[in-house]
């Protein structure tokens, strides 16, 4: 009885369910990614504002990218350059510290020769700013230390005699950024490094522990085993982590936009990439709303987020499946070459 | 008695090399915690007692006037709508994230079809394209087009294609789910879709468990996607919508409140998280876009 049964069940073909089951993922994915991408292209493509619907061709990339076509246009693509000067440096002082100081950590977390108390309770710790709201975290370091004569740290400086510091940089000092980019900087390497580390540490875990034994009895030190086994071996979970980071790096919004005191001194120099696209779109009279702008704005930032991507594919695909695949292609050609081959009644 | 004063050495060595490194620790600890711990306990502390003494680390007791005064303070907005409407947002996509996503993890581990492949490599493709790169033409069609401004739809719905926990998902049916199970429930005259259901949710817990707290955390932080679609209605506003336009108050400032209404954002999300902290330690390392 079974085995006609199961006969039965080899027989049906299953194929149509698997349709089904992912169908729906495919139906939101292009109705709510994939239309709206292919929407901000063509918007690219339009004219802004009064002209919005307006097929106006590459005309919004050479304003965003050269300033051609007038003084406003100049002042645009020079608020587009700095806004990605912004989002490089940004992201450049957030990652350094934060691979540092999260490798540095991940290794002492995974060394068996030491004797760390409290490890789990560390790295529990250390992860907790990263599941903060990010705009409780703007809001926590708002209060804490921002350009208003009440947040915690100038009222300190202030009740102690000094004068209060412009944190966020106003109008004095609008010629230094150093404050305001340094508080982000911070902001990121607060929120980020804790993750960064657990990632580090899996890498590290995920190494042969063979090899650190048979470093420690040939006798290396800590520090060359760090050089030489460790480093080396976790080069690829450094790279993935250097390439999520900046794909997320090129997204950087919440904290750079949200670290000012009020609407209208907009930091210029926290202006990331992702400001400019937000601002250009996000507009309270819909008269004046740039879709143009943040549209081509946003096809560059796609493009570059694209070539990061393709680089983290190729990582992340299954390495073993990639060969075989591989390998039969060259068998089924090689099949091919000979079958030709004796067609034509050659010898080899 | 050479070799025992070596390994002496060499122990003490280590010792005081984890000693070092125990304090260091403990100094990052502190970073980690001083701000979040100054909030709360700013947070009990009277607008006047902030004024006086802004830094402090001594809690006051305020607490309860406080947290009564971000009602009374904010009449434009209903700070607790926030947090509610925030927790329909989370909630809802959490659920359509997990359950579709698994959904799509099985047809593709469980069927062979002729564009599987294809399906998978495209969803690992996709899987890196960040929000802020298509929110233009998102908005445009959503607001513009369809006129779904101040609704939840454009928030909730696009849970249900997640690109990075189907990956997940599939990664872990490969490891841990037999096929065989499929088969057997099968012969047992069982359908395709209650096989999915009563058979392969059951069995994907741990992984469904992991892939809901940080879809829920996920969901819950989101301030760019809320902040593009609901845009005038004040009873839509979510919580970090909230914390934003109480902080931008500039009138008779409640110091006292502007800190309790953060906290409040705060802790139910640290209380999760110290409850489930060995599931979301474990499950950082396990995929995801980061900043």
């Amino acid at each position: 009885m079974a085995s006609t049964a199961q006969a039965r069940i080899k027989s049906i073909s299953y194929a149509k369910y698997g349709y089904i089951f992912i169908l729906p993922f495919f139906l939101v994915y292009c109705f709510f990614q994939i239309w709206p991408l292919i929407n901000t292209f063509i918007l690219s493509f339009q004219g802004n504002a009064s002209t919005t619907g307006e097929w106006v061709g590459f005309d919004n990339y050479s304003t965003i990218l050269f300033g051609n076509g007038g003084r406003s246009a100049a002042a645009i693509a020079s608020d587009f350059r700095e806004a990605l000067l912004n989002t490089v440096i940004l992201w450049v002082g957030n990652f350094i510290p934060q691979i540092l100081l999260s490798l540095l950590l991940a290794v002492w977390f995974t060394d068996s020769k030491l004797h760390i108390p409290g490890k789990g309770f560390f790295k529990v710790v250390m992860y907790l700013p990263n599941i903060i709201t990010a705009v409780s975290v703007a809001a926590l370091f708002m209060q804490l230390i921002s350009n208003q004569k009440t947040s915690a740290f100038n009222g300190w400086l202030l009740n102690h005699g000094h004068d209060a510091i412009e944190f966020e940089g106003g109008m004095t000092y609008a010629s230094s950024p150093g404050w305001s980019r340094g508080i982000v900087m911070f902001i990121q390497t607060w929120m980020w490094f804790g993750n960064t580390m657990i990632m580090m540490m899996s890498g590290i875990l995920g190494i042969n522990p063979s090899l650190f034994e048979a470093a420690s009895i040939d006798g290396a030190t800590s520090g060359q085993t760090l050089r030489k086994v460790t480093l080396p071996l976790l080069r690829p979970m450094v790279v993935y982590t250097l390439i999520t980071s900046m794909i997320g790096g090129l997204q950087m919004f919440d904290i750079p936009y949200l670290y000012h005191t009020d609407r209208a001194s907009l930091n210029e120099h926290l202006r990331t990439a992702a400001i400019f696209v937000y601002e250009n779109f996000h507009v309270a009279n819909m008269k004046q709303v740039k879709y143009g702008y943040s549209g081509a704005a946003s096809v560059i930032l796609f493009i570059i987020t694209v070539i990061l991507g393709i680089i983290v594919f190729r990582m992340n695909r299954d390495e073993d499946e990639h060969r075989k695949k591989k390998e039969r292609k060259a068998l089924v050609k090689e099949a091919k070459a000979q079958a030709k081959l004796a067609r034509q009644g050659g010898v080899l | 008695m050479e070799n025992v004063g070596v390994s002496q050495n060499y122990m003490l060595k280590q010792r005081i090399k984890s000693a070092i490194y125990f304090v260091i620790c403990v100094i990052i600890t502190l970073i980690c915690l001083v701000p979040i711990y100054l909030l709360i306990v700013n947070a009990t502390h009277s607008h006047n007692e902030l004024i006086q003494t802004p830094v402090s680390l001594i809690p006051g007791g305020n607490i309860v006037p406080n947290v009564k005064a971000i009602v009374t303070q904010y009449t434009n907005w209903n700070v607790w709508r926030g947090y509610a409407n925030s927790l329909i947002i989370a909630g809802g996509s959490t659920i359509l994230t997990v359950f579709f996503s698994a959904m799509t993890a099985y047809g593709l581990t469980v069927y062979d079809f002729r564009i599987r492949d294809g399906a998978y490599t495209f969803i690992l493709a996709v899987m890196m394209i960040p929000i802020q790169v298509t929110s233009t033409g998102f908005v445009q069609f959503m607001v513009g087009t369809l006129g779904l401004a101040n609704s939840f739809i454009p928030l909730i719905v696009p849970a249900i294609a997640a690109p990075a926990i189907v990956f997940y998902m599939r990664q872990y049916m490969k490891s841990s789910f037999p096929l065989d199970i499929v088969e057997a429930a099968r012969i047992d005259g069982c359908n395709e879709f209650r096989t999915f259901i009563s058979i392969a949710i059951p069995m994907m817990k741990p992984a469904i468990a992991v892939q809901a707290i940080f879809a829920f955390v996920q969901n819950w932080n989101n301030y760019y996607t809320q902040n593009m679609i609901l845009l005038s209605k004040a009873e839509r506003f979510t919580m970090p919508m909230m914390i934003q336009k109480v902080l931008r108050v500039d009138k008779n400032i409640n110091l006292g409140a502007q800190y309790a209404a953060v906290m409040l954002s705060i802790v139910p999300i640290v209380v999760i998280y110290v409850c489930l902290s060995k599931f979301i330690v474990g499950g950082v390392a396990l995929g995801g876009v980061k900043e």
